[in-house]
């Protein structure tokens, strides 16, 4: 048993650089493996649902009819089975986590429209024009009112709870 | 005889954070009797077996506790790869040992800080997770997060470690390890910390055995039992001696502990030594049918992995005992004849991890 011991740690704290980060400020450097969230290079997919059958929590949704795909951002838990049976090596982990929403949000990917298929070329059509093609969109949230359109739901979204906040300090003001 | 009064331990306590309640039986000060309730966060996972794939029910096995997440998943993995007769390739055996031991430097460093957040030193606290920390930043290194890592599956790993990573893990190491020796001299020496931890909560040889005591608690007492040795991993290629001490108390264990620590390290560098080149994972085909008992030494004890299958997808039984669940008898045994301020401390000592228990 002896005094003193926590001395030298101290002094030695005392003269080194502090052991956390200014979080805000200076950003976090990721490593390359860390799993953040899962994106898609959708113009490659070719909507074959293994994926959505790989994933243990059914977070993600392939329609192959409509070639949607869809991923619930907060049902994901980033385990990256999927990105492992992806036959086309289209899905990837991004570094960066899913940031804090106040809705459960689902995020749907449209593909570009299928290519004319190879038996019958003597029609003379060009593939599906590329332009209009990948249009990344956010769908409606099971939590918010149904919507009418799955193209629109983005503008309501963010003008409602707008609507809410002003309306809000509308009344605090009137008491 | 003074008058008894009962006073209620938990289930929110400011120094254990998880919830375990104890209605603490008192004569004057002392402790006559603790009687303990459980299953405030039962999750029912071990029920989900029968909803889950197989192959999917790793990540749940991982999130059956926080601390230990690397384990619990390799010793379902483990237990149905016995089912299924997989030989692992040898690098995944090694991988596995590296996480595992990494995970135990993991644990007991996060004990260490609760401990001397329980008895009040509070800088020593913030050191050991300073420490800590580096070895969260390596696990995200290697296997993308820093609690729950994903990287078992059934027949070898999902992830493999290259040179390089291995080569930053030995840093780390030498890092970790410098530091902890100096952090050591004050866990271990230190007046204030021995007056609070010699001779509190004695466990003799005779009682630890007796009530099933698992882990650091049990070798603290004197039993040198540890699960590495049943040959699991790459365990039986690596040398090292179970960890006891003789006196029982929570300095014992204390000590135990640190000095696994420095176990782990010399573990990991063997292995890092010794691990062979190869493939990292076998492909596994068809389903399990039969059963098995996998025993994992975690970091707080031996842990029993029971499962059973039925041939299909779908398993019909995973039963997990963790060695909190085996502690608490022990505990409970110890906690008889204390004082009610050194009752906190006591239940750290065991290292109690009830989200674990309950499952």
């Amino acid at each position: 048993m002896s005094i003193m011991n926590f001395t030298k740690t101290v002094v030695k704290n005392l003269f080194s650089k502090p052991a956390t980060r200014m979080y805000p400020r200076q950003p976090r450097n990721y490593p390359a493996r860390t799993r953040g969230h899962i994106e898609i290079d959708i113009d490659s997919c070719i909507f074959c649902g293994m994926c959505s059958r790989k994933c243990p929590t059914g977070a993600i949704t392939v329609t192959r009819p409509q070639r949607t795909w869809s991923i619930k951002r907060f049902s994901c838990i980033q385990c990256g089975y999927c990105v492992e049976s992806c036959p086309k090596k289209c899905l990837s982990m991004h570094q960066t986590y899913t940031e804090p929403d106040g809705v459960k949000r689902t995020d749907t990917f449209a593909g570009p429209p299928q290519a004319a298929k190879p038996a019958a070329p003597k029609a003379g059509v060009p593939a599906a024009p590329k332009a209009e093609a990948p249009v990344a969109q956010k769908a409606e949230t099971p939590a918010a009112p149904k919507a009418e359109a799955p193209s629109v739901p983005k503008v309501e979204a963010s003008t409602a709870p707008r609507a809410e906040t002003s309306a809000g300090v509308k009344d605090g003001g009137e008491k | 005889m003074s008058t008894r009064s009962v006073v209620p331990f938990g289930p929110q306590h400011p120094v254990l954070p998880e919830p375990i309640h104890l209605d603490l039986v008192l004569e004057d000060e002392k402790v006559v009797e603790a009687i303990p309730s459980i299953g405030f966060i039962h999750r029912g996972l071990e029920k989900l077996v029968e909803k889950k794939d197989f192959n999917d029910y790793v990540f749940v096995a991982e999130r059956i506790c926080g601390i230990c997440s690397f384990m619990h998943g390799m010793g379902y993995c483990e237990s149905v790869e016995h089912i299924m007769n997989v030989e692992l390739p040898p690098r995944a055996k090694y991988l596995r040992t590296i996480w595992a031991e990494m995970s135990r430097i993991h644990s007991h460093t996060l004990w260490l800080g609760l401990l001397a957040d329980a008895f009040g030193f509070d800088s020593l606290f913030m050191q050991t997770w300073r420490i800590r920390e580096k070895i969260l930043d390596m696990f995200e290194y290697t296997t993308g997060g820093r609690v729950i890592f994903s990287v078992n599956k059934i027949g070898g790993q999902r992830k493999d470690m290259d040179a390089e990573a291995l080569k930053k893990l030995l840093a780390t190491l030498d890092e970790i390890e410098k530091d902890l020796r100096s952090i050591t001299k004050t866990f271990l020496n230190d007046s204030t910390v021995n007056t609070r931890l010699r001779g509190v909560g004695v466990m003799t040889k005779q009682q630890a055995h007796d009530f099933g005591a698992v882990g650091p608690f049990m070798r603290a007492s004197g039993i040198g039992l540890d699960m590495r040795n049943l040959g699991y991993g790459a365990y039986p290629d690596l040398e090292f001696e179970p960890i006891t001490s003789e006196e029982g108390d929570s300095y014992a264990r204390t000590y135990v502990r640190i000095q696994e620590i420095f176990q782990s390290i010399n573990l990991i560098r063997q292995a890092v030594a010794k691990i062979p080149d190869g493939e990292i994972a076998v492909p596994v085909k068809g389903f399990p049918k039969g059963e098995y008992f996998m025993r994992v030494e975690q970091p707080r004890g031996e842990a029993i992995y029971y499962v059973k299958a039925n041939g299909t997808k779908f398993l019909d039984r995973m039963r997990v005992r963790t060695p909190t669940f085996a502690n608490i008898p022990a505990m409970l045994e110890m906690l008889k004849g204390c004082q009610l301020a050194d009752v906190p401390i006591l239940i750290l000592t065991i290292d109690p991890c009830i989200s674990c228990t309950e499952r």
